[in-house]
């Protein structure tokens, strides 16, 4: 049974990849499509969109510092794997609001994105406000990384 | 520091010199010049003063210039640009006496525009020719053995099909197929010309009374005739186009070289560029001036630190008069910012938010100061933060002649650089803990590492919550102060009273409220609980300003009870600084953010050396992951940190006090890309 716990909060590490980076692969994929087409028309605002296209890519990047912290914790990184099945589940349950807020942030983020830089296109002057939109719906994943950093690092000292 | 102050120009001047002196504005650009053409000297029936089109010079001005910049392309795909416009350049200075020379030789540089525009017709033509003479001549390879001209018909008692037939046949399967379907004719000749698996290229003679059965009997075969056309034999005519293609490629090297030979005059052709786009801006500034027959009038905003230097230069040159006054409060004055090395770099933050409206303040100087300490927090990684100083230093002394909006990005970088390496130092981060893992891996000394000045955040989360939260509610007491600042500058003392110091009281009466409580320091790791004394007098303040608030939120309404209701709603206002304080939370996330990847990459790079047992191989590896790595996430980190710091001003702090709505001031200007003409 010992062996489970190892397991479920390898899971969680493994889903908050998993699915933050799923998240952010279809959104910056999104964007692009849209960055893409500005740029056939003028490839001045490259730069500008480029920007825009990166910003639903952080999800993936909270999610692997997530499973990355999370591994760390229950060594599998090196040193000590043996893990509770309370404490595998705890570790499960802390890693849950990245990936799914990830995920979740990341597509509609996307959508702010697409919608941003269409605003780029027509007015490349109001790039920062274009900006602002997108980052808005970020502040979402944050609080979500949050949690699932302080809960992570709580757990380490709850004896379980 | 602060929004400059304008004053109202006007300009009136002889007609003969209106030229000159637009040119000496546009070199100076310092006036911007009202397009205004609702004033009443446009009136249809006002017989003095009158606008004049000049649309269609315009228009000529315009069509130079698009002719010049392609000139200016072909001749960049011929010989590339030895110095390329990049984004960094900016523009040469010339003098005004180049700029005259220059303009005298003007129809010879449109000359060589022209030439140019020629010579890429004729290079395009060639380039579109040259496909087709190749094609022609591969149809032509499978006839080459035959002798006569392909439109040969045949003599006086013959007659000849020449064409092809589908695969590979031979003479004796033709004359079997003819034969079979044509049995009673006299005789006929198959002569194969080539074959392959494709196609047999034939010529077929038969007696004149014969040809109609024998031409019959090839249709069901699939003969057709070739595509080829010409009185001359196929080798005549394969030499021809040879000789054709050949002499097409000699003029488009003669054509290569004699656009190439326009290499050294590049600079001329950036020139006539510049030229007619100013003189193109110089006419539409024309077209909307006020007229008489021998007087112009012209009209527009002036710094009110240059009218006195402007007065005086246009005077001296120019039979003119020209008046300053106050605008009025009505007016739309456009905006310009003036501020110190250290905040002016943000004034493009400023702006892209919207600059200062009517009575606002310019808040450019506290919105620096925040700037780069919240940029640093979140990017916090010394390392990173002298990449970027240094990077940016670099290009600010390499590109001596950036333009200024450029300048000021690069600067506002290299500052925010500079915040990031003071915390990362505090924060001890240098490529996250890359000090101790080449320590470790490399010398195998444990002991090695760098230490924070004052603490870990990733080993002190809550420490560096409760710091981010303190930050954010300075910086939004900060921003409720600005507002304080302009209530009581415009004598609201009322106003200031119910919508800042009731905050002030509600907001800083709860904290105070909330330290008195010991589960509420505990969570967030403060050493220290206020005593309930503290607690009662924060108490007692936050019910005088809830009631305050109550009273006044609402107090545009003179209904009592919508007045209620609406300050019940203002209150409600309280949970907006909750969400407010706690969005800074993302300083503690991003900062992480950046020190844990840095560590991941640091520890793949040494797990990877380690496997290779260290060595000179293993510090190669571990190197090229290192760089990666840390390149990778520097720039993603880099931007999230330019985002989220931006978001924190624009949302958080300007959503405190600053409306903007303001007009850029857009001086009439030298709007050019290459040249810059100075007096």
């Amino acid at each position: 049974m010992s062996q489970l716990g190892l397991f479920f909060a390898l899971l969680g590490a493994a889903l908050s990849a998993l699915l933050a980076g799923a998240g952010s692969a279809v959104g910056v994929g999104r964007a692009g499509q849209a960055a893409a087409g500005v740029v056939t028309d003028d490839p001045s605002q490259f730069s500008k969109v480029l920007l825009l296209q990166l910003l639903p890519g952080t999800q993936g990047i909270y999610g692997l510092l997530i499973a990355f912290i999370t591994m760390t914790q229950i060594g599998i990184m090196g040193g000590d794997s043996n893990i509770s099945l309370a404490k595998g589940l705890l570790y499960l349950a802390a890693c849950l609001p990245m990936a799914i807020v990830g995920y979740i942030s990341a597509c509609y983020q996307s959508q702010a994105s697409v919608a941003a830089i269409g605003l780029v296109a027509k007015r490349p002057d109001q790039f920062g406000k274009a900006m602002i939109f997108p980052a808005m719906v970020e502040t979402y994943a944050i609080l979500a990384l949050l949690v699932s950093i302080l809960a992570i690092f709580g757990i380490a000292n709850v004896n379980i | 520091m602060s929004v400059l102050p304008m004053k109202r120009v006007l300009i009136v001047g002889l007609r003969k010199d209106r030229k000159q002196i637009l040119e000496l504005l546009q070199r100076k650009g310092v006036v911007e010049i009202s397009a205004d053409r609702s004033e009443p000297h446009k009136d249809q029936d006002d017989t003095v003063f009158h606008q004049i089109d000049m649309s269609s010079a315009r228009a000529t001005f315009d069509k130079n210039v698009t002719l010049a910049s392609q000139a200016l392309d072909v001749l960049n795909q011929t010989v590339p640009d030895p110095e390329p416009v990049t984004m960094f350049s900016g523009r040469q200075k010339m003098t005004l006496t180049d700029y005259e020379t220059n303009v005298a030789k003007r129809d010879r540089i449109m000359e060589m525009v022209y030439r140019l525009g020629t010579l890429s017709k004729q290079m395009t033509e060639i380039e579109a020719e040259l496909p087709r003479l190749e094609m022609q001549l591969e149809t032509l390879q499978p006839w080459l053995q035959f002798g006569y001209p392909m439109n040969f018909e045949g003599t006086r008692c013959t007659r000849a099909f020449i064409g092809t037939l589908p695969n590979e046949v031979t003479s004796l399967q033709i004359l079997e197929e003819i034969g079979a379907s044509a049995p009673d004719i006299t005789g006929v000749d198959v002569t194969i010309i080539s074959a392959s698996t494709e196609q047999t290229c034939i010529m077929v003679v038969c007696l004149k009374q014969d040809a109609q059965k024998v031409e019959e009997a090839l249709r069901h075969m699939n003969f057709a005739r070739p595509a080829l056309s010409g009185g001359d034999a196929p080798l005549k005519q394969a030499q021809d186009t040879r000789a054709k293609i050949e002499q097409l490629q000699t003029k488009a090297a003669d054509i290569q070289k004699e656009i190439s030979s326009y290499a050294d005059r590049r600079d001329q052709l950036k020139f006539i560029i510049d030229y007619f786009t100013m003189r193109s801006d110089k006419y539409e500034v024309l077209s909307g001036l006020h007229q008489s027959n021998r007087t112009f009038l012209l009209t527009g905003y002036v710094e009110d630190r240059f009218t006195s230097a402007l007065e005086s230069l246009l005077t001296a040159r120019f039979n003119c008069i020209v008046e300053f006054s106050v605008p009025d409060e009505s007016e739309d004055v456009p905006v310009a910012l003036k501020n110190n090395a250290f905040s002016a770099p943000l004034e493009s933050v400023i702006e892209s938010y919207s600059l200062p409206g009517k009575g606002e303040d310019d808040p450019t100087l506290p919105v620096s100061i925040f700037y780069y300490v919240l940029f640093g927090l979140m990017l916090s990684d010394a390392a990173y933060g002298m990449i970027m100083a240094i990077g940016c230093a670099v290009i600010l002394k390499k590109f001596k002649n950036m333009e200024d909006s450029m300048r000021k990005t690069i600067q506002m970088f290299m500052l925010c650089g500079i915040g990031t390496i003071f915390w990362g130092f505090m924060f001890g981060s240098f490529f996250g803990d890359a000090t101790k893992v080449i320590a470790t891996t490399f010398f195998g000394r444990t002991d090695i590492s760098l230490p924070p000045i004052w603490f870990e955040p990733i080993s002190l989360p809550i420490k560096m919550l409760t710091f981010s939260f303190l930050l954010g509610l300075i910086h939004l007491f900060t921003g409720l102060g600005l507002k304080l600042k302009r209530c009581i500058r415009e004598h609201r003392i009322l106003d200031a009273i119910y919508d800042v110091v009731f905050w002030y009281m509600l907001v800083g009466g709860s904290v105070i409220y909330l330290l008195t409580v010991p589960m509420i320091t505990s969570m967030l790791g403060v050493s220290f609980v206020l005593p309930s004394a503290a607690g009662q007098v924060a108490a007692v303040l936050m019910i005088i300003s809830a009631i305050g608030i109550i009273l006044t939120g609402g107090r545009e309404s003179r209904n009592w009870f919508k007045r209620i209701l609406k300050g019940l709603y203002a209150l409600y206002g309280i949970t907006g600084y909750l969400s407010d304080v706690l969005s800074y939370s993302r300083l503690l996330a991003l900062g992480l953010a950046t020190s844990v990847i840095a560590t991941v990459f640091n520890k793949m790079g040494s797990m990877v050396a380690t496997g290779l047992g260290g060595g000179v191989i293993g510090f190669i590896v571990f190197l090229i992951i290192f760089i990666i790595g840390h390149l990778l996430n520097m720039a993603i980190n880099a931007l999230g940190a330019y985002v989220h710091t931006n978001r924190l001003q624009y949302v958080e702090f300007f959503g405190k006090f600053y409306d903007g709505g303001g007009r850029k001031f857009r001086p009439f200007t030298e709007n050019t890309k290459y040249y810059k003409v100075q007096e």
